[in-house]
């Protein structure tokens, strides 16, 4: 049953994971919402208004108020509407989950998004760089705070499930563009078999982007930042090389989120 | 109050996030057991406690470990929850309450210590990008006793340890903070008063004379 009195707007960007874990759990809360698409390279007045000091999806606008950050987003939205919870109610499960969250963003987010904008030998060290963050989150699913887990949430997804699910997505299109291995599944094994499961859940399915898109999207940029880094040798070219690349490395980066 | 189960806070006495865990525990009167770490030498129990980041604070209760001072204190609010809350009740400050926060490690210790590390251009931008961060701040405090309204919280807490850095800041910006953000200086007083933040925090100089030591040291600027 949706709940079409939320008053809820989501401004967000297809090729987001941060705005796929929000429309994530509005589904699972059965929660009605507005949303808006925004061009991350041409962003529109109203989400410079309600992010000025980021300037980032998602946003999310609850009774004309804004919320801005995913995982700040994703607790509101745990907060006022408190059916079907994705916090554990345990506050060192809670803090453990906070925790876990903020080193998929700060951590690891970063090192596959690294990977995507690298080539050559700085590839091979930004693989590396996600296989020992992988490690640290397969060592918690082994003999950690997360053993014998069927998800993070324990045996329904929680936020943790979201914030790591969502994003883990761009690992096998990262794999396809461009040949490398993020999550062997010889090395990761519960990893590999907790994104199979989280993969397979009815409201993820339909959350996220059908692979050919997402495929089509990581091998555009690609192409565009290979191409650009062969260009002209000219500093005054190479200087607006770079920017560019980062610029378009970052939208990935923003688009691709955390694993 | 002593807690039926032991609460074991490894620390480094001039940590400003390691500063923000032991103003809520203060808040929270709960008693513990502090650790100085060296953090040239870490201890095993900190290296047991967070493998991730190895870094302080980290809190330990019941023997089980917290790591990142703002979960940290989200984690004490959680626990103790007949003490002074920590946050907002209402879904909406809280959300407003961890943003602060989180802005002031993403956006103010960022540029701040970018400011004290570098010369020429990369320090005008640092400390151009530092000056509109503090007055983003000083906008969301406006009026108000503390960033929590009449609550000392989250927000207090995550800035407060910076207070004492603003000598530091100062002199490496050549800029005075209290002519150019007068409310922030004033709540910085306000928050000072009180008897958990006076005693968690160090004494202005001695932030300057350390920082201008690792300063010196690492990037060989005076």
């Amino acid at each position: 049953m949706e709940n079409t009195l939320a008053g809820i707007k989501l401004f967000g960007s297809w090729a987001s994971s941060y705005t796929h874990r929000v429309q994530l759990v509005l589904k699972l809360k059965g929660l009605d919402f507005e949303y808006v698409e925004e061009e991350l390279t041409n962003k529109s007045p109203s989400l410079l208004l309600y992010n000025p000091v980021y300037k980032k999806v998602p946003v999310l606008l609850h009774l004309d108020r804004p919320i801005v950050e995913s995982v700040i987003i994703l607790q509101y939205i745990d907060e006022t509407w408190t059916d079907r919870p994705i916090m554990p109610a345990d506050p060192y499960e809670r803090a453990l989950a906070r925790f876990w969250c903020y080193f998929a963003d700060d951590k690891l987010g970063p090192a596959v998004g690294a990977v995507f904008g690298s080539a050559g030998e700085d590839q091979k060290a930004a693989v590396a760089q996600v296989h020992e963050n992988l490690k640290l989150v397969e060592t918690e699913l082994r003999e950690g705070a997360f053993k014998g887990r069927r998800f993070f949430g324990g045996d329904a997804i929680g936020i943790l499930d979201i914030v790591l699910g969502c994003g883990s997505y761009w690992l096998a299109v990262f794999d396809e563009v461009m040949e490398v291995k993020l999550v062997d599944p010889e090395a990761f094994p519960l990893f590999h078999a907790w994104l199979r499961e989280f993969e397979e859940q009815e409201e993820v399915k339909e959350i996220i982007p059908a692979i050919d898109r997402l495929l089509e999207y990581a091998r555009g940029i690609r192409q565009m930042m290979l191409g650009l880094k062969d260009a002209s040798t000219t500093p005054a070219t190479t200087a607006a090389t770079t920017t560019t690349t980062t610029d378009n490395s970052s939208v990935v980066v923003e688009s691709a989120g955390s694993v | 109050m002593a807690p039926e189960k032991a609460v074991v806070l490894l620390d480094e006495r001039v940590s400003p996030f390691g500063q923000r865990v032991r103003i809520a525990l203060a808040e929270k009167g709960v008693e513990h057991e502090y650790r100085e770490e060296d953090l040239t030498n870490k201890s095993p129990l900190l290296l047991k406690s967070n493998p991730v980041y190895k870094k302080i604070p980290v809190l330990i209760y019941d023997g089980k470990p917290i790591s990142e001072s703002l979960i940290i204190v989200q984690y004490i609010d959680d626990v103790w929850v007949h003490g002074t809350p920590l946050l907002p009740t209402d879904p909406y400050e809280r959300a407003n309450a961890r943003f602060w926060a989180y802005f002031v490690d993403k956006k103010i210790y960022d540029c701040g210590a970018r400011m004290l590390k570098y010369t020429g251009e990369a320090h005008e931008e640092a400390k151009e990008e530092f000056m509109e961060n503090l007055k983003l701040l000083e906008g969301e405090l406006q009026d108000k006793t503390y960033f929590g309204g009449e609550n000392f919280g989250l927000v207090d807490m995550a800035f407060v340890p910076f207070t004492t850095w603003f000598y530091t800041f100062e002199f490496y910006g050549n800029f005075s903070i209290e002519k150019e953000f007068p409310k922030l200086v004033a709540w910085g007083k306000r928050c000072m008063e009180r008897e958990s933040v006076s005693k968690s925090l160090q004494d202005p100089l001695e932030v300057y004379e350390l920082l201008a030591y690792l300063i010196k040291k690492k990037y060989g600027k005076v």
